[in-house]
């Protein structure tokens, strides 16, 4: 049987119930950068200009609140580069939007990266990227 | 023109070469057989502001002997840093002479010898004492109480925390932050909040529906002293729903949030604060970090990590200041704020020798009526001990070996893991073992003790995890506990390696075979977060054990090999 990282964390918090998921192919970093290539259409990523905001450690990697800023943004592109599907989700914002800001809850198969990316009216694309760690936890001080 | 930073490090300086920061300069007294409760409280009152800290007293309301750890690695920026500093590096770093007073109260060093030279330390009646003459020096000052305190002794379980909520407003807080508390339930917590007379906060405690701070929470309280604003704003423990049962309080959410950090502290200024004060539970590492990141603190009151430092820790221009657990020490913490700004401290740690300080009456009779409905089930003996017993270590203590070993034999276990948990006083050789002695090293309310199979590699899955709560380098990503310590298998660690590559060398140390990574193993444990987990209360095991061992016996653990330390 493979075992994945996590499987062994829904058995290892403490049921040891066997509760195995089906067990799918995790994201390559390549996977990441096609998914993000596809919304930027290939052009160059730069930092600054947006804000994304993640617990540092989930407190449930089924659902984890996330919140992205990028003031003057047409379109915020949400990635999770450990998932078995990088593409998370993508926010439009209209003419009439009051901020360029959205939060949502997002499910996280491990620890990895977030990266959001936004498309800037000018036409250029920016982004930020925080870790989420995913854990068994149960040993508090 | 001396800047504010060059004032807060020479007076850092100063107070080391003067001895107005630190344990004070009572070795020598101590030695004499003089020392007195006068030398411990001596003080010479500072500035127009004195903060009073207490934190993770774990509902320890009499004296206790407790060893401080003689393996506290750090790892990142943290690396031989304070509070990562043990033993005789600690007595060089902060001057101390082995065989003192501040040696045994600070450090593992020949602790038996001084534990029998200079007896328990701690007990609420006495720290009543502490706080009441600061209060007749400074009758303003303000006395913060940074949580871990009603948890950790049976009084304490069977009247869930109610004994310590009693004899703590005895003393008059004035602000309150939490951790274990909430393992009392999330109503019980409401219920007891709601009749505090002092505000219960933490900025980071949100509403888990709504992802919004909590109502039932405040962020911070403003206090006028000494003719100044002093905002002290809560951090309770960010990682509560990961390293305790979130089933517990489900409507709860919490995390470090220091971009909200910034905005209250911006906020409590725009209010006029002259200083402003984080009552915090983050644990020593991540307030250090904190520290760097936000921007405008000039106090942090550091908690959850148990450590006790004689001198404040200098961050750009933030002071912190670590006070030690289990009622065994006060920090006192004076200041001179002005013109909207902190000009300068003094600091002191004072020590609560219980043989020294003289119990103040009325809190002496409170804590006495907690315990008399349970004094005879507090004092029943079960057995007795032959060697010291302990909990704090990075890998293992004597306390979790004793409760690892019950489990394997009692559990018919091969293998067994107990959390690593940072609470819990120490036994001396020779002492009777009493069932509130079991209970100050068990007490929870989810102490199940389960048993089960696991794969070799779940096992080093667990491990690797754990590992990385603890030596992640960057200190956001830890959650401040120490390894679980496990019975029956050793393992070497090495704490410098990503996660997934610091453990080698898993044995089964009743065959001396390597872990194998398909084989199944039955493992026993307890304290798991998991709803539903069954089994037999972890103090029932032990009790068990200790019974039918009469006297027990640990064996120096040498299973877990560390390497990068």
């Amino acid at each position: 049987m493979e075992l994945t990282r996590r499987n062994a964390l829904m058995i290892g918090a403490g049921a040891f119930a066997a509760t195995l998921l089906p067990v799918g192919a995790f994201a390559t970093p390549e996977d990441t950068e096609k998914a993000i290539a596809e919304f930027t259409g290939g052009a160059e990523v730069g930092e600054g200009g947006i804000t994304l905001t993640t617990p540092e450690i989930a407190e449930n990697g089924n659902t984890v609140p996330i919140a992205v800023d990028a003031p003057g943004a047409l379109e915020i592109a949400v990635f999770a580069t450990g998932n078995p599907e990088p593409k998370v989700c993508r926010f439009k914002f209209g003419p009439l939007a009051g901020s360029q800001s959205a939060s949502t809850r997002i499910r996280l198969a491990g620890t990895q990266d977030v990266v959001a990316v936004a498309k800037l009216p000018d036409g250029k694309f920016v982004k930020a990227s925080n870790t989420v760690k995913v854990t068994i936890g149960g040993c508090g001080g | 023109m001396i800047s504010r930073r060059d004032f807060l490090q020479a007076t850092v300086a100063a107070s080391a070469i003067y001895g107005a920061s630190g344990v004070g300069n009572w070795a020598k007294l101590a030695a004499q057989q003089a020392l007195t409760q006068d030398d411990l409280l001596k003080f010479d009152t500072f500035g127009n502001v004195t903060l009073i800290h207490v934190t993770d007293i774990h509902a320890q309301m009499v004296p206790i002997y407790f060893r401080e750890p003689e393996i506290n690695l750090g790892v990142g920026e943290a690396k031989g840093k304070p509070p990562h500093v043990t033993g005789e590096d600690f007595l060089r770093m902060f001057n101390i002479k082995p065989g003192t007073p501040e040696a045994y109260a600070l450090t593992y060093l020949d602790f038996v010898a001084l534990a029998k030279a200079y007896g328990r330390m701690g007990g609420l009646d006495r720290v009543a004492t502490v706080v009441n003459a600061i209060r007749a020096d400074r009758p303003d000052a303000l006395l913060l109480d940074g949580g871990d305190t009603w948890h950790g002794s049976y009084t304490c379980l069977k009247t869930n925390g109610q004994d310590m909520v009693n004899v703590m407003n005895a003393l008059k807080p004035d602000a309150m932050t939490f951790h274990w508390e909430f393992t009392l339930g999330s109503e019980r917590v409401r219920e007891i909040v709601e009749g505090l007379p002092f505000p219960a906060m933490g900025q980071n405690i949100f509403d888990k529906e709504w992802n919004e701070p909590s109502e039932d929470f405040a962020d911070y309280e403003i206090f006028e002293r000494g003719g100044a604003k002093i905002a002290v704003i809560g951090q309770a423990f960010p990682y509560m729903p990961i390293a305790n049962p979130g089933w517990m309080f489900p409507e709860y959410s919490f995390g470090i949030h220091d971009e909200r950090m910034q905005e209250i502290v911006d906020e409590v200024r725009a209010e006029g604060a002259d200083l402003v004060v984080v009552l915090s539970h983050n644990g020593f590492d991540v307030d250090r970090k904190m520290a760097s990141q936000v921007k405008g603190i000039d106090v942090i009151l550091t908690g959850h990590t148990h450590d006790a430092l004689p001198e404040p820790v200098l961050v750009g221009e933030t002071i912190l200041i670590a006070s030690g657990s289990n009622g065994k020490f006060v920090s006192r913490v004076d200041l001179d704020v002005r013109d909207g700004r902190m000009m300068g401290f003094r600091h002191k740690l004072i020590p609560i020798f219980s043989d020294v300080i003289e119990p103040d009456k009325d809190v002496a009779a409170a804590i006495e009526a907690e315990r008399a409905p349970y004094k005879d089930e507090l004092a029943e003996v079960l057995g007795e001990t032959d060697s010291l017993l302990y909990r704090r270590g990075n890998f293992n203590g004597t306390w979790d070996d004793l409760i690892c070993n019950a489990l394997i034999e009692e559990r018919e276990a091969d293998i067994a893991l107990s959390p690593g948990f940072r609470w819990g006083p120490s036994l001396l050789p020779g002492q009777k073992i009493t069932r509130e002695d079991l209970f100050n090293a068990t007490s929870m309310t989810y102490p199940n003790a389960y048993r089960s199979e696991m794969t070799g590699e779940t096992l080093k899955v667990i491990l690797e995890d754990v590992a990385d709560n603890l030596f992640n380098p960057d200190p956001y990503y830890q959650q401040g506990g120490d390894m679980v310590r496990v019975g029956g298998m050793g393992y070497r660690i090495d704490i410098t390696k990503p996660q997934g590559e610091r453990l080698s060398d898993l044995t089964l140390l009743k065959t001396g075979e390597p872990i194998a990574p398909e084989k199944t193993y039955v493992v026993a444990g307890w304290a798991s977060v998991r709803e539903g987990t069954e089994g037999p209360a972890i103090w029932d095991v032990v009790e068990n054990y200790i019974k039918r061992k009469g006297t027990v016996h640990v064996d120096p653990n040498q299973s877990v090999k560390v390497v990068g330390a």
